[in-house]
């Protein structure tokens, strides 16, 4: 709060500069070398078609998907463990991802798949809503409020479910679905087109806009409800409201990226151990810093190991466990 | 006398899903400018009292009037600016600095967009002094002592500068010298004008300090009172369920001939005293 005032916009500003360098990091390198004059020239439409095509058609969408994947998930990781005052919260603590991975997994083992590029993404938003709303069903008995706890068992236990069912399916499954499933878990950006980045990018620019005008409610629900109330927020309806924006955020992402882990843990509580946990000042740095992770992780993936990829979740964990552990130690928690 | 900050026609009040009422037929006033205790047992209806007075629960049965309007009625952001609020026991998972803690207090003044401005950084740091808590406002709120955590939320109470105070059992935790000064400074807040509400177990201080008491058993309002006149030895003793004695402080000095609550212990081991 005072230290906000002077420290708030250079931090930003610093985020931002970090996260636009990744961009063009990311899009600089691949199989084929272009150099940086000629990618900034092909963004905006100049350059010729080889390059355009590399650029403008494959680079391009694959990073500003991650960037909005990293954004939604660091996001989403950071409301939860603020309505849930649970710093081990993360984007897929109701059962998203096991919802998700349930629905797409049962498209892919239908062979649902062959029928469009859409149906995966869209089993798996269905499936992530379903699980969402099971969640909130078995934890809200009538005329009792949302409790956290609560709350908590029921994500754990409709994901073991959700897990039970995607062995189920997987059991019926010939080799082919079996390893086009395994890969949807394992995450991935490599599907990434205009359209989901679009379909991304619209939500999470509304959702991060109405979380940044619930961020004074969050800094008090994150301390207590009874606080929160008493400090004059309208606690049932800013729960409701910011579990539903979190649990969208996470849903989507999953969808047209798979389960990609320690995003949503990481990222928020870097930004909190380094600055601080003001939602105000937290809101942008986490998206800033969560999209600046997953592009870059996203380039280590596709270049470690060239000409294969790797999984996008081995790099997130690998980067993120150690930048842990360190950050856990240099800081009295 | 003015007219009650608080007016209470409580018939039932019991929480969802509960088996019984956990406040029963309490018909009361809170005049201005008191320090009223509430005081009773252990799950006597104290602490749900208090927050049926802010209005965080309403009554199953009856109604709770704040300044003449129903105390649920009022927008959640209103009734911030004019009573401020100790929740007992609250945990927050996350780094924060005692001082933003503190800051949390004007937030119902502030709104969800506008920034800190200077005489909210002068509120704030007043709140601070009151407490004595200035010299470790900048240290993290979760390196704190339990006392020292105490007295931040105080502030941050104290900091909404509302014209009246809740406080639900803000001594808990607190040694000797921290409780007494802070019945000191809710005394000191009622002298100013204020009107202040503490729920403790603190006999001896609310027999001191307190203009008025309100004695809760099992839910119900047992007595209401200046202390003097009702925290008798009977009645305490009956309400509490063990045997209290009320003696006069010997003196020398101001302190000389008010009531001290003292609970008979008898033989260590036994059960004779009862």
């Amino acid at each position: 709060m005072t230290a906000r005032e002077p420290a708030a916009l250079p931090r930003i500003a610093f985020l931002t500069l970090l996260l636009v360098a990744a961009v063009l990091v990311a899009v600089r390198i691949g199989a084929v070398g272009i150099g940086t004059g000629d990618i900034v020239r092909a963004l905006f439409g100049d350059g010729d078609e080889r390059t355009l095509a590399i650029v403008r058609g494959l680079r391009a969408p694959r990073v500003v998907l991650a960037a909005l994947c990293g954004g939604a998930l660091a996001l989403s990781g950071m409301t939860f463990q603020a309505l849930l005052r649970n710093p081990l919260a993360d984007p897929f603590i109701l059962g998203v991802s096991s919802g998700a991975a349930t629905g797409s997994v049962a498209a892919v083992v239908l062979h649902l798949d062959q029928v469009g590029p859409w149906v995966i993404p869209t089993a798996a938003f269905l499936g992530a809503v379903c699980a969402v709303l099971l969640v909130f069903r078995v934890a809200t008995a009538p005329g009792r409020v949302l409790n956290p706890q609560t709350l908590l068992l029921a994500g754990v236990i409709v994901g073991a479910f959700g897990n039970a069912a995607i062995l189920l399916f997987l059991t019926f499954a010939d080799v082919e679905s079996f390893r086009s499933a395994v890969f949807w878990m394992m995450g991935s950006l490599a599907g990434a087109t205009w359209q989901y980045a679009a379909l991304l990018g619209i939500p999470l620019a509304i959702a991060a806009t109405l979380l940044f005008g619930f961020a004074r409610s969050l800094n008090l629900l994150a301390v207590g409800e009874a606080t929160a109330a008493a400090l004059g927020v309208q606690v049932e309806r800013v729960k409701y409201l910011c579990f539903a924006l979190a649990a969208l955020l996470a849903g989507i992402a999953v969808a047209v990226s798979g389960v990609i882990g320690f995003v949503g843990l990481v990222v928020p509580h870097a930004v909190r151990l380094l600055w601080g946990s003001d939602h105000r000042l937290l809101i942008p740095c986490t998206a800033l810093l969560g999209a600046t992770f997953l592009v870059l992780a996203d380039a280590t993936a596709r270049t470690a190991a060239a000409p294969g990829e790797l999984p996008i979740g081995v790099i997130t964990a690998f980067v993120g466990v150690p930048f842990f552990i360190v950050l856990l130690r240099r800081r009295d928690v | 006398m003015s007219e009650p900050v608080w007016e209470a026609r409580v018939a039932a009040y019991r929480y969802p899903g509960g088996t019984q009422d956990a406040v029963v037929d309490v018909d009361c006033t809170i005049a201005p400018g008191q320090l009223t205790a509430l005081l009773g047992p252990n799950g006597a209806g104290k602490s749900t009292f208090a927050r049926l007075l802010l209005g965080l629960v309403h009554p199953t049965r009856g109604d709770v009037l704040y300044g003449g309007r129903s105390a649920g009625a009022w927008p959640r952001e209103a009734m911030a600016r004019r009573v401020g609020f100790v929740p007992q026991g609250e945990e927050t998972a996350f780094p924060l600095r005692a001082r933003d803690v503190v800051a949390m207090g004007r937030y119902p003044h502030l709104g969800p967009w506008r920034a800190e401005g200077p005489d909210d950084a002068r509120i704030i740091a007043a709140a601070l002094a009151d407490v004595e808590a200035t010299e470790f406002a900048g240290r993290r709120f979760d390196s704190l002592s339990g006392g020292e955590r105490q007295r931040i939320r105080i502030a941050r109470a104290l900091a909404q500068q509302g014209e009246a105070l809740v406080l639900d059992e803000p001594s808990a935790g607190l040694d000797v010298r921290h409780e007494v000064e802070l019945f000191v400074l809710c005394h000191r807040l009622v002298r100013a004008g204020r009107t202040v509400v503490i729920v403790t177990h603190n006999l001896t201080l609310a027999a001191r300090l307190a203009d008025r008491v309100l004695l809760f058993d099992r839910g119900r309002l047992a007595v209401a009172g200046a202390p003097r006149d009702v925290l008798t030895e009977a009645t305490l003793s009956r309400v509490y369920s063990w045997p209290v004695e009320v003696v006069r402080h010997p003196g020398p000095g101001p302190d000389a001939g008010s009531p001290l609550v003292v609970p008979r212990i008898g033989q260590i081991g036994g059960t004779d005293a009862i």
